[in-house]
């Protein structure tokens, strides 16, 4: 009786598309080593039995030598060897280092069953692997996939049942090695050929200075893209909706309510010589959806569509070696910038993905510098929003003090904390280019995960503001934090609330800066200030999951420090 | 303390770009043996040096059909012997 069906396979060789592909469960999947830092279940029908299916995080052994390996040996033990299947994910185009971890995996005596994944790839690289032959040295039975198109995949879930448990005597280390040199010369040809563009390109882009220009060249043209379809975004699709069909619309309906009580006050909010002005109304029907959906949500699905696609070429790897020096001097390597670019989207999957990193001293460091350096793409989006009207400057002020205080905090707790930062060993995938609704489906399931998290959010910030408001509690409110937000920020003394919101989300906190009228230096300093301050809920209960209460108040209470100090230095130093 | 006597042999950090070497020996620690031996690199296993960036940064290497990056003190700790 199969109760389980677990996915193992080396890192980055597609488990998490097969897995999408059994299951019907999405889930995120890239090119790069370690996407999956937690494991994911979902369940498959095979013939009158719903089958529960496991995707385990990438390992390259089944010896434990990292925190992935670890949990993947756990899991495997859980039930006995009768009660499960493993299917072995294969990159065929680098079968090699892939058969190590399955010969293993038969040795273990697991009944295992091989998918040969990527074959479409290896194809394209002149790679033949002769399947027959593979099958019968091995012993268990091998099917070909392209999972990134699901062909083979049909075929792989009607041979599950087929997989088999063979026993081999454990070999050595090196034993194993010999064997995998006299299966591959037996089952795999390469056919000469010259290397195409994409080989010449991987490998310039992993050379010190052709590299740097790839990667400067990648970068400027990624925050050019998502500052144009971000913007285009607004101008010609949301703007034109909200301005157009949706205004005209809640003017009616405002009319209807005769323009006062309190129903009014909820839903419309406060008119603005006589309309509804969506930024400053603050009703849940006016700035609310406007905030969320026509300054934040554009940005996020054009940051969203750039990150995926050079997630799924299999760039940030390559950024990772060039910035391994850099990240050194905060106590991190190369590979916390995976971490710190997916923060820039969200902070909660940035923090999730710090797992990728081996020590707890480099997950405390990347997590608190995530949280205080690194805005999140809802905060950028009405930084550029609200701080835009005014010179550039101080839009890019704001990237260059956050940079500056990640760069210097990172310095000191590298500094202070015990222990060092570990080398860096990291495989860098070859380049892929995945079909065009494989990159939509993941920006589909981000989005949709993003509106899910958001809106509630936002719509409770605002009737928050809203009420306070209505009750005349505003005033009394932000009176009790006059002396800091007063004397030290130099904000009126009503920006209290806006920065208290931002506990709840930092978008919507900004929002509630507009009816302030506020200064363009007082605008700057409280978007730093949100920034870096204190975290968003969210992001909040994650760092508490991920650190433990004792590292999530260290990080906390550095967070207080630096906000204060920041706030108060910006304000007495800008003239 | 295996053919410290031969000439050619050095670390892989001394390697040049693009050349090719065989792997003597390993030195450091059972875990970062292992880590090294899953991804490949074990003694005996001929790799080609890709690149070396400045300052102590990374090194990045070709075994088989796999690219590696390593940490400079990683690299310092493979020995190996130019083919």
């Amino acid at each position: 009786m199969i109760k389980r069906i677990y996915l193992v396979g080396n890192p980055n060789v597609g488990k998490s598309v097969v897995f999408s592909r059994l299951t019907g469960v999405e889930v995120i999947a890239s090119n790069y080593p370690g996407t999956t830092v937690e494991f994911s279940r979902g369940y498959l029908k095979l013939k009158d039995d719903r089958v529960e299916v496991v995707d385990l995080p990438g390992v390259y052994s089944l010896e434990p030598n990292s925190k992935a390996e670890e949990i993947a040996l756990r899991i495997l033990n859980e039930l006995p060897k009768e009660e499960f299947i493993v299917i072995n994910i294969v990159d065929a185009t680098n079968l090699e280092r892939n058969l190590f971890l399955t010969l293993e995996l038969i040795e273990e005596g697991f009944k295992v069953i091989i998918c040969l994944n990527m074959c479409d790839d290896a194809k394209h690289r002149g790679i033949v692997i002769d399947v027959k032959k593979l099958e019968s040295i091995l012993g268990v039975p091998v099917i070909p996939t392209c999972a990134v198109t699901g062909a083979g995949i049909k075929f792989l879930i009607e041979s599950i049942l087929k997989a088999k448990q063979i026993f081999l005597n454990k070999l050595t280390h090196q034993q194993r090695w010999q064997k995998i040199g006299e299966i591959i010369e037996s089952v795999q040809q390469l056919s000469h050929r010259h290397h195409t563009l994409r080989e010449i390109l991987e490998d310039a882009s992993v050379r010190p200075l052709s590299g740097l220009l790839i990667s400067g060249g990648v970068i400027y043209l990624s925050f050019k893209w998502v500052r144009f379809l971000g913007e285009g975004l607004i101008n010609k699709v949301f703007d034109p909706f909200f301005f157009n069909l949706y205004k005209p619309l809640l003017e009616k309906f405002s009319f209807l309510l005769e323009k006062k009580g309190f129903l009014h006050h909820i839903l419309i909010g406060e008119l603005i010589k006589g309309e509804i002005d969506f930024k400053q109304s603050l009703g849940i029907l006016t700035t609310a959806p406007y905030i969320e959906l026509a300054m934040v949500l554009p940005y996020v699905l054009a940051f969203y569509l750039v990150l995926g696609i050079l997630e799924d070429i299999g760039f940030l790897p390559r950024l990772a070696i060039l910035l391994d020096n850099l990240l050194h001097r905060i106590g991190l390597h190369g590979y916390a910038i995976i971490p710190t670019l997916l923060g820039l989207g969200c902070n909660v999957p940035g923090i999730l993905s710090s797992r990728i990193l081996e020590s707890k001293r480099e997950r405390f460091i990347a997590s608190t510098l995530i949280s205080i350096g690194i805005p999140c793409v809802a905060l950028q989006a009405m930084i550029f929003g609200l701080l835009g009207k005014f010179s550039g400057f101080y839009v890019s002020g704001v990237y260059l003090i956050l940079f500056s205080l990640w760069l210097i905090l990172g310095i000191i707790l590298n500094a202070t904390l015990k222990g060092f930062s570990p080398e860096l060993l990291i495989e860098i995938p070859p380049y892929r280019f995945p079909p065009l609704l494989v990159i939509f489906k993941k920006l589909y399931i981000r989005i949709k995960g993003f509106l899910i998290e958001a809106l509630p959010i936002v719509f409770l910030g605002v009737i928050v503001v809203n009420i306070l408001l209505y009750f005349g509690l505003f005033d009394f409110l932000s009176s009790i934090f006059s002396p800091v937000v007063e004397g030290l920020f130099g904000l009126p003394k009503e920006a209290a609330i806006p920065l208290v919101i931002g506990f709840l989300r930092k978008d919507v906190a900004v929002g509630m800066l507009v009816p302030l009228n506020l200064t363009a230096k007082q605008l700057f300093i409280s978007a730093v200030l949100l920034a870096i301050s204190f975290p968003c809920i969210a992001t909040f209960i994650v760092l508490w999951k991920e650190l433990g209460l004792k590292d999530l108040f260290k990080a906390t209470l550095i967070m207080i420090i630096v906000g204060l100090s920041v706030g108060t230095l910006l304000n007495f130093s800008i003239p | 303390m295996l053919n410290t006597m031969t000439t050619n042999r050095l670390s892989l950090v001394k390697l040049k770009q693009n050349q090719k070497a065989k792997v003597l020996e390993i030195l450091g620690g059972v875990g970062i043996k292992q880590r090294l031996l899953s991804l490949g690199i074990y003694p005996g296993r001929e790799i080609t040096k890709i690149s070396h960036f400045a300052l102590r940064g990374p090194i990045t290497v070709k075994v088989g059909r796999t690219t590696l990056a390593l940490g400079y003190g990683m690299a310092e700790k493979i020995i190996v012997e130019i083919i």
